[in-house]
């Protein structure tokens, strides 16, 4: 039998050599207690850094940041202990990154208080005269948008109490970015 | 047998030029981040900032410049390798005008920074909506031609087609999957571990079906009409589409290498990997082979520069693609410059230079004319190969001077450079010849778009009696 004379027996079979490799690497792995690990250790998202957390999608920080620390000296020396699966287990998406521009943040929220990150954020250069981040000093001027909070927690299925969403009141972005800066290396409880 | 008057080129003709408008764009944002990279003060107004023009380059280049000129020239090889007019014309530009409006939309939504963060498929939830009806549209107008084909075998271009058509289905849908919470927002089904794990399932395979099979699919039309001489080997070509549509699926955890993911995936994925470097040489052995006695049209004849050149890049990636995912070369250079170096020269080098040769050769045919001028893609040719050599190698030798530099340790253990910038400020001087590398690249792009414009505007004068 000649496939290539027989584009319907084609499509089936160059669909069938795509789904072997897909089922194997990502379909069975969803069910692997390896790759998929107990959330029990894991500390949910309060509102704030949730908000925070899409604020550094929609900037796009994962262009430049990753958020893995892989288990080789010279890099836990830098950057801290190696990433393990829990700290991102219940991370939609997940943040990990593809290039450093700048450093990691895996751990940053066990590094420099609220205060460093808004001075940061508002000027780099004000810090670190070379540096090329851009400045973000309008997310300090801008109210957060609560209208979607509470539907993003149940969607994501993160526990939440009254508090938490009054605490919303009044904060800008900078305030939700810093917040989630700061849990970042702070995932599980001890 | 139809006659020439029966085929339908209008699509084919529109998707050429929106491929050539989104690509000067793409271009044109790549250049400004390049420099924005060197120059923080060039961020003037959040939607201009790096982190939400990068996806706007990247999408641009992959969703604005690349499928379209698949299309166009899928549209235009499915008539003539099937001896069959174009199933559904009218579909055809209705999927013109629909592309052309999601692309719009795609890039206000990234500018106002509506994205799911998800690496090469940012665009948010009605959008991917928008790019799955996009797909079938297209592709019911391939699979229906090739139905009615008149020609019973199917040539080797129509293979590599149709795994592009179904494997781009499988992987966008797979990774795209969420729930939404607004029109604007939504989450990823997948968490952590799993969700990188489909990410890269997805981006690297966006890499085999976007970036591989779709220019092997002109390659293999273009380089026999090119030289004039028959394809090497069927038989090659046969061995290497299985293999490779086979191994691809497997690799994408490379990405992922001392990651959490689970080391079994990791190795896995560096395996086949490293299998790939057959079916990818596959095609060019059958490249070089057909070239035997015919090399001296690498001096005379335009269109053979750029398809052998371009196979030529394509050999380079597939050797550098695996190596990179060997751990101890990942080490080294993962999350450094070294990998973008890389990109662009499959990007720049294959990609550009095989869809160039597509259109420099298609396009004067359906306009019943001839190239406007000979020498403007001969200096096309050159600017961008100058440009690519540019780009890529100055960003290898950058990416490595960083990973060597995050690598060193004092005598006694301790980081040689502990603070990040120290490592950061070296790649300034690299950037900026990367950006001067854009820049004459993106010339000899405006001379390509040139040299069509005029080709196109040139036609009913020039048109052969």
């Amino acid at each position: 039998m000649n496939v290539d004379k027989r584009p319907v027996i084609f499509i089936i079979l160059a669909t069938l050599s795509i789904l072997v490799g897909t089922l194997a690497t990502t379909f069975i792995p969803l069910f692997v207690g390896t790759t998929t690990p107990s959330i029990a250790n894991v500390i949910p998202y309060k509102p704030l850094e949730l908000e925070g957390r899409d604020i550094y999608i929609r900037e796009g920080c994962n262009n430049c940041h990753t958020q893995t620390v892989r288990p080789l000296p010279f890099e836990t020396a830098r950057y801290g202990s190696y990433s393990m699966l829990e700290e991102s287990a219940i991370d939609r998406p997940h943040l990990w990154g593809s290039k450093r521009t700048g450093p990691d943040l895996a751990h940053v929220g066990r590094k420099y208080p609220a205060v460093w990150h808004t001075m940061h954020l508002k000027n780099p250069r004000s810090m670190y005269p070379d540096s090329n981040m851009p400045a973000y000093p309008w997310l300090a001027d801008r109210n957060l948008d609560t209208r979607y909070t509470e539907k993003k927690m149940k969607v994501l299925g993160y526990p939440y109490t009254a508090a938490d969403m009054k605490a919303l009141q009044g904060k800008t972005e900078m305030d939700a970015l810093v917040a989630y800066l700061l849990r970042l290396g702070k995932e599980l409880r001890q | 047998m139809p006659q020439e008057n029966t085929y339908d080129y209008r699509a084919v003709k529109g998707f050429a030029i929106s491929s050539l408008f989104w690509g000067v764009v793409g271009l044109l944002i790549g250049i400004l981040i390049s420099l924005q990279l060197v120059y923080p003060q060039l961020n003037f107004t959040s939607w201009l900032t790096y982190g939400r023009l990068r996806p706007i380059h990247t999408n641009a280049l992959i969703y604005g410049f690349t499928i379209p000129a698949a299309f166009s020239l899928f549209f235009y090889l499915v008539q003539r390798l099937g001896r069959a007019p174009l199933a559904f014309p009218g579909l055809a530009q209705v999927t013109l005008y629909v592309f052309n409006i999601a692309i719009v939309l795609a890039a206000l939504s990234l500018f106002a920074g509506m994205n799911t963060s998800k690496e090469y498929s940012e665009l948010e939830w009605p959008l991917d909506i928008g790019v799955v009806v996009l797909w079938v549209m297209f592709s019911i107008n391939i699979i229906g031609t090739i139905m009615k084909r008149r020609e019973e075998q199917m040539y080797v271009s129509l293979w590599f087609i149709l795994a592009t058509v179904v494997g781009v289905a499988i992987v966008y849908i797979g990774n795209n999957l969420g729930v939404p919470v607004s029109w604007f927002k939504s989450y990823s089904i997948y968490a952590g571990a799993n969700d990188a794990n489909v990410q890269w399932w997805f981006g690297h395979n966006a890499v085999a079906f976007v970036f591989t099979t779709l220019p092997l699919a002109v390659f293999y039309y273009i380089l026999p009409k090119a030289t004039g001489a028959p394809l090497y080997s069927h038989r090659l070509s046969i061995i290497g589409f299985w293999s490779l549509v086979f191994a691809y699926l497997w690799t994408g955890a490379h990405h992922l290498v001392y990651t959490p993911l689970p080391d079994w995936i990791q190795t896995v994925a560096i395996a086949f990997s490293l299998f790939l470097i057959a079916p990818s040489w596959a095609s060019v052995i059958n490249g070089y082979g057909t070239m035997n006695g015919q090399w001296e049209q690498m001096r005379s004849n335009y269109l053979v520069k750029f398809i052998v050149m371009g196979i030529t890049f394509y050999g380079l990636q597939t050797l550098q693609g695996p190596s990179q995912a060997v751990r101890a070369f990942s080490a080294l250079i993962h999350y450094t410059d070294w990998v973008p170096g890389h990109v662009h020269m499959g990007t720049m080098g294959w990609v550009t230079m095989t869809i160039s040769a597509g259109f420099y050769y298609m396009l004067p045919r359906i306009y019943k004319t001839e190239l406007y001028s000979v020498k403007l893609a001969d200096l096309h040719f050159w600017l961008v190969l100058v440009g690519q050599l540019i780009y890529s190698v100055t960003m290898w030798i950058t990416g490595i001077r960083q990973g060597a530099m995050w690598q060193a340790v004092n005598p006694d253990g301790s980081l040689a450079y502990p603070n990040f910038i120290q490592t950061l400020t070296p790649n300034y001087p690299f950037w900026n010849m990367r950006a001067a590398g854009g820049v004459i690249f993106f010339a000899g792009f405006l001379v390509f778009v040139y040299n069509i414009a005029q080709t196109i505007r040139q036609a009913p004068q020039r048109r052969p009696s």
